[in-house]
């Protein structure tokens, strides 16, 4: 990881949310889909903690080498403060940042499904897999039409593409976790990927879980530093062997991890805060097929 | 006369100034070379202790407030075996001087962790870390009550080979006085100021913002109140080393710490920000120093004077 000192090329609106490109070749190279940036607020205001956002693009050829782009919703002082950033200002940017996605080995056929800006680490994901010569599709959700990200880009990225918003304003009306089973069965999905709310990444979870298709999830956790030093941003996971769980920081261990492995009913408070490993163990969870 | 940032802390001598406060450079094996200049640091304090290492509270951990940084990550370490095994090599290899934040939640915990650390190789020094809950008082913190205190500062004092630091929080009953109790017990120095006790609230959903309702406030929005303990307690006893912590930001913050009294900073919510935060403090201290025509930090030490006194009212 690196840090340094970014010019803005480009920041726009972009539907619902706003996306900045900027010109960092020494993070542009080794990015890697699932990766995030982070950067740091203005001094002298009343927030002080950087910001951290994954990668949705990153160019290590052509005309745009050496840039990367990252978008998010503005809401809070400081995602509003960068709403308003401008072309040929600097930012201190340090990235790339946590795990990236793995890439199956053998397995061919990826499901990518995603919710809102969610959608664009996983739009990244699709490019690098297609490169691998993976088959890529894609289910893309939001609450409402301009919420979803980039809709028209999708076609260019994925062999099919369904697009679902909950009050129906564009493509099938649902949640992505509804259509989850059909979409998964039509597309004969070998591989699932994923970024989404909590809850939707719980029940993707559970269907890859009673399914038997390995699936990877990039989880969002309140962060501090975003480096690994504070142990703010942390997540139940169950260890390899399953003798028990450790509170995994997403910035650094994550933020993808396998979903068998999260402890989600422990992560989203539905259970007892301190569970004891049960006696038996935590169920086993196979390995990454890669 | 040349200048020089480095300071003695009643025999611990430390190349500058400027520490790592508790908890906020990983464990130890984990701080990313590339990011964190650890070098050029006077010394890091550890993350704070246990002895079996504990996984911390649950999420969210922490809350952005007004010019400040709630956290309540509950000591989440790996305990001090595996601290030794994996982290305090790495650390070592830095050669910067190590500084052990000793936490626990018994007496008896308290000593096996001061007693597996304070004869390592690389530690020059033992934090004792005072707002753990106490198992004996229904999860009061310990720094609560001042006999029950200065039990645990006394129990550490008197095995550590090396000088133990009692840090304590600004509202315990008459900071200046536990100071005292503490040093009687002990103590060879004081860190001042453990986070402030502070709730963040989301109103537009009716509850709190972190998992555990009360955190530690840390940030620029706690400078002041670290100032006038460090201030009390150094005035109350000149010749104990104070580490002076509370929302370090820039040169002139460690600077006015200096002047309250206080014998080196420790910067902990910056760090968190710019990774380098410590190297430009240092340079801070040492623009500023120049600028006076002052050639080492321990020529502030409590120099503050008050306004208003000794025709010094304009």
């Amino acid at each position: 990881m690196k840090r340094v000192r970014a010019e803005v090329l480009s920041a726009r609106r972009l539907g619902a949310y706003h996306s900045i490109t900027l010109v960092a070749p020494e993070v542009a190279e080794r990015v890697r889909p699932g990766q995030f940036v982070s950067i740091a607020m203005p001094t002298g205001r009343t927030f002080l903690l950087r910001r951290h956002f994954s990668v949705h693009q990153a160019s290590r050829r052509g005309g745009w080498a050496g840039t990367l782009e990252f978008v998010f919703d503005p809401r809070g002082p400081g995602t509003e403060w960068l709403s308003e950033v401008r072309a040929h200002r600097f930012l201190d940017v340090i990235g790339p940042l946590g795990k990236p996605f793995a890439y199956p080995a053998k397995l061919n056929a990826c499901l990518l499904v995603s919710e809102g800006h969610g959608s664009a680490p996983l739009y990244f994901l699709a490019q690098e897999l297609r490169e691998r010569g993976k088959r890529v599709d894609m289910l893309v959700g939001a609450e409402t039409q301009d919420r979803v990200f980039k809709p028209i880009e999708t076609k260019r990225l994925a062999q099919s593409i369904v697009l679902a918003t909950e009050d129906g304003t564009l493509g099938e009306q649902g949640s992505v976790l509804d259509l989850l089973p059909q979409v998964v069965e039509s597309t004969g999905a070998q591989v699932v990927y994923a970024a989404a709310r909590r809850s939707t990444l719980r029940g993707i979870a559970e269907f890859c879980g009673a399914n038997r298709i390995p699936s990877q999830v990039a989880l969002e956790e309140q962060m501090a530093c975003g480096t690994g030093l504070c142990f703010v941003c942390t997540v139940p996971v169950i260890r390899k062997d399953g003798s028990g769980y450790d509170n995994l920081r997403v910035c650094t261990e994550g933020p993808v991890f396998n979903s068998a492995r999260v402890l989600w009913e422990l992560w989203m408070g539905d259970q007892p805060r301190l569970t004891p490993t049960p006696p038996e163990g935590f169920p086993v969870a196979r390995s990454w097929p890669g | 006369m040349k200048q020089s940032l480095a300071v003695d802390l009643g025999g611990l001598r430390l190349a500058n100034p400027v520490l790592a406060a508790s908890g906020c450079l990983g464990v130890g094996a984990d701080v990313p070379a590339s990011l964190v200049d650890v070098h050029r640091l006077g010394a890091v304090v550890t993350r704070s202790l246990t002895y079996a290492g504990s996984k911390g509270w649950p999420t969210p951990r922490a809350a952005e407030t007004s010019s400040g940084v709630l956290s309540a990550v509950g000591t989440q370490n790996p305990g001090v075996q595996a601290f030794l095994a994996h982290d305090l090599p790495r650390l070592r290899k830095g050669g910067v001087p190590l500084i052990a934040s000793v936490a626990g939640s018994s007496l008896n915990e308290y000593v096996n962790v001061a007693g597996a650390l304070h004869l390592q190789e690389g530690i020059v020094g033992l934090e004792v870390y005072l707002s753990c809950p106490d198992d004996e008082r229904e999860g009061e913190p310990f720094y609560g009550r001042i006999e029950r205190l200065t039990e645990i500062v006394g129990a550490v004092a008197r095995l550590s080979r090396v000088p133990v630091f009692a840090k304590l929080p600004a509202f315990v009953p008459g900071i200046v006085e536990t100071a005292q109790a503490c040093v009687r017990a002990g103590a060879f120095g004081l860190t001042l100021i453990d986070a402030v006790p502070a709730l963040a609230v989301d109103a537009e959903r009716l509850r709190t913002k972190t998992a555990m309702p009360v955190g530690g406030l840390s940030g620029p929005a706690i400078k002041p109140i670290a100032l006038a303990a460090v201030y009390r307690v150094a005035r109350a006893m000149p010749h104990v080393p104070v580490l002076g912590v509370g929302g370090v930001t820039t040169g002139e913050d460690a600077i006015e710490f200096l002047l309250a009294g206080a014998w080196a900073v420790q910067v902990g919510t910056a760090m968190l920000v710019d990774p380098s935060a410590h190297v430009e403090i240092a340079r801070g201290i040492a623009e500023y120093l120049r600028a006076k025509g002052l050639t080492s930090p321990e020529d502030l030490r409590g120099r503050l004077r008050v306004r208003g006194q000794n025709g010094d009212g304009a």
